[in-house]
């Protein structure tokens, strides 16, 4: 497999570390403490425990019948991250990280969080090893994420609800970067996402990436041969890195990364960063980005939290330009309708996030044959999301 | 080519003065004021001046520059329109320019033609807070050719192997970041901060500029035994966002007790 990053952090043009010369120094020791934990059996097989222990992997690969049925064309299998403790793929990378970080002998960790997932992921990681533990989150989502936020509360992290910028997940970030050059010296930074500085964007990839080969696997096992597609939602990225990751050497299977169209990709109110952005650095990394000509940063919208983010991680950027995966959209009346239908053709309540997921599914799995299978990842449960959905739908939850 | 970063740090040093350098977000409360403030603070006597160029995310900043970038950005205030008031302010003074701008905006306008453009209207060096000197060579080597001086920051945290690679990519002087956070007003300031002013004096004979966190002329004054050149920002910028109307009398009143203070 090609190596990449280079050292230098570097997805082709994209990557690198674009912080201040504050957390340099703790960059670079982040980087060689990972580089020697991924290489440490010690350290895989103490990993592989707590995954298996108590996230409960592996996660299922199943075949989607109602779904398959309902659209009758290809095979549609979903990975199953929604099953995961916590209720989305986010705590592979958290007990990763949180493991990597008591390695480096850190005592307090911080994150950010769009729709919850991650917070509560590195919340629970934060609980199950002894962190003090604080979670940065934007008003806008403290409020639309109600749910996450007394998780959160329980399992012993503080909240805290940023009120700068648009109050999304990029505001949280912003905000927990401010706290990681106060308090670096004794601070790990837990980015939930492939995006910011490197090494983030390996970690993160690394951490997600039992997702594919799970999924290889299981998909070798059941049908003796690879898909032809594998799907994925696309915020900053990381379920889609996870799960593509594994599968970029095999040529025959395409890839189809689903960005959030928002009120529609002519609105000027998305967050399809990687069909209508253009290169610009955010948040440490050189990548997409929704920006105006200035190069100031658009406010962006999605119904779904956690893909409301203007940027995406730099090796999405990377794997756009050499064609290996289509990204492309929907928007949230078609994520709204994917939300109820995969509630009645199967029997799951998927996030809406991974509901992104699920309508591009719908649409290319009807195009296709039932010779043909199509992966898509589930990456995460929609309990958070059933008050936004009463909302939309006009009922009292 | 002379800078005139040099010849004001250089004469200073000939008369035995510490710096004083200001710092405002351009375009707060606009363009129009930035002008007149900083023609305001260079007559109360301030050596170089700090403009910083608004960003829609600024990471490294505290509450108080941040809320002054949003005003700025509200007002329409552009990196085009931030050299058209460089331009302003060049036809009637000459105190050295300092460019404070996060990279994207520079990135967005276009390294080269930035790096022309800002020497063109008189800017005479550049602070670029999200740029690491890993990710800088690109830019430092356009701004050598025009004689756009780029100034490192260095840290608490930067080791002195790595202080001595960063100081050898700064011009002008270099900036010591004298607390381990973001930008804001602090009521205590850093006691160790002559061994990070150490360090850079033992690796460099470039000048040495403190900032981050310094408030009161009280500080500037404590600060400026270690250091040739003493940053303010927030400090200013918070006068500004509660005195709009009549920013430019209390502004330059409190550049003067400033420099003042580090005359004394």
């Amino acid at each position: 497999m090609v190596q990449i990053p280079d050292e230098h952090g570097y997805f082709g043009n994209y990557g690198g570390r674009f912080v201040p010369e504050t957390l340099m120094p703790a960059l670079i020791e982040l980087n060689q403490s990972y580089q020697m934990v991924k290489k440490d059996e010690k350290f895989q097989n103490e990993l592989k425990y707590y995954l298996s222990k108590y996230v409960g992997r592996k996660s299922p690969l199943y075949f989607a019948q109602g779904l398959t049925e309902y659209c009758s064309g290809a095979k549609i299998y979903l990975k199953r991250e929604d099953l995961n403790h916590t209720g989305a793929h986010k705590i592979n990378n958290t007990i990763g990280q949180l493991l990597l970080a008591k390695k480096m002998g850190k005592r307090r960790v911080i994150a950010e969080t769009g729709a919850g997932q991650h917070g509560v992921a590195t919340a629970t990681a934060a609980a199950l090893f002894g962190f003090e533990c604080t979670v940065y989150m934007g008003k806008e989502d403290v409020r639309r994420q109600a749910l996450n936020v007394f998780r959160m509360k329980l399992l012993g992290a503080e909240v805290v609800a940023v009120d700068s910028g648009s109050c999304t997940l990029k505001d949280a970030m912003n905000e927990a970067i401010r706290d990681w050059v106060a308090n670096v010296e004794n601070t790990y930074y837990c980015i939930g996402s492939v995006a910011g500085p490197h090494p983030y964007p390996e970690i993160v990839r690394d951490f997600q990436s039992v997702i594919g080969h799970e999924a290889r696997e299981q998909i070798l096992e059941e049908t003796g041969r690879l898909p032809d597609y594998v799907v994925a939602c696309v915020g900053g990225g990381s379920n889609a890195m996870g799960m593509f990751y594994p599968f970029l050497e095999d040529q025959q299977v395409k890839m189809v990364g689903v960005e959030a169209a928002g009120y529609g990709l002519d609105s000027g109110k998305h967050c399809a960063t990687l069909t209508k952005g253009k290169p610009g650095v955010l948040q440490g990394s050189y990548s997409y980005l929704l920006q105006d000509e200035h190069g100031q940063v658009v406010p962006v919208h999605s119904i779904s939290a956690g893909l409301d983010y203007p940027g995406v991680g730099p090796e999405h950027s990377y794997l756009k330009d050499i064609n290996r995966v289509d990204y492309t959209s929907v928007d949230d009346n078609e994520a709204v309708k994917a939300f109820q239908l995969l509630c009645k053709t199967d029997g799951i309540i998927p996030a809406l996030e991974s509901a992104h997921a699920i309508a591009e599914t719908v649409k290319l799995a009807s195009r296709l044959n039932d010779n043909q299978i199509v992966i898509v990842n589930l990456s995460g449960r929609g309990d958070k999301d059933v008050n936004s959905m009463a909302e939309i739908m006009g009922v009292e939850a | 080519m002379n800078n005139r970063i040099d010849n004001c740090l250089t004469q200073l040093k000939e008369d035995k003065e510490k710096a004083f350098i200001p710092y405002i977000a351009a375009g707060d409360p606009n363009l129009n004021t930035t002008v007149e403030l900083v023609k305001a603070m260079a007559d109360a006597g301030a050596d170089i001046i700090e403009l910083g160029v608004p960003y829609s995310e600024p990471m490294a900043d505290g509450p108080i520059i941040q809320k002054a970038v949003q005003r700025s950005l509200e007002q329409g205030t552009t990196l085009p329109k931030i050299l058209d008031s460089v331009k302003l302010i060049r036809q009637t003074k000459q105190v050295p320019l300092v460019l404070m701008s996060y990279y994207n905006p520079i990135l967005q306008y276009g390294l080269e033609d930035f790096v022309k453009d800002a020497v063109q209207t008189g800017v005479d060096g550049l602070i670029v807070p999200d740029l690491p000197v890993e990710e800088c060579h690109q830019l430092f080597s356009l701004a050598v050719e025009e004689g756009l001086y780029l100034i490192q920051l260095v840290a608490p945290t930067t080791s002195n192997s790595r202080l001595k690679q960063v100081v050898r990519y700064s011009r002008g002087f270099v900036y010591c970041v004298s607390v381990t956070g973001v930008t804001g007003v602090r009521e205590e300031s850093n006691s160790k901060i002559c061994d990070l002013t150490g360090e850079v004096k033992d690796a460099t004979s470039l000048p040495i500029g403190v900032g981050f966190g310094v408030s009161t002329p009280e500080q500037a004054t404590d600060m400026a035994q270690y250091c040739d050149a003493v940053i303010v920002g927030s400090a200013i910028v918070k006068e500004i966002e509660n005195n709009p109307d009549n920013a430019i009398n209390i502004v330059s009143k409190l550049v003067a007790d400033f420099k003042s203070a580090l005359a004394s």
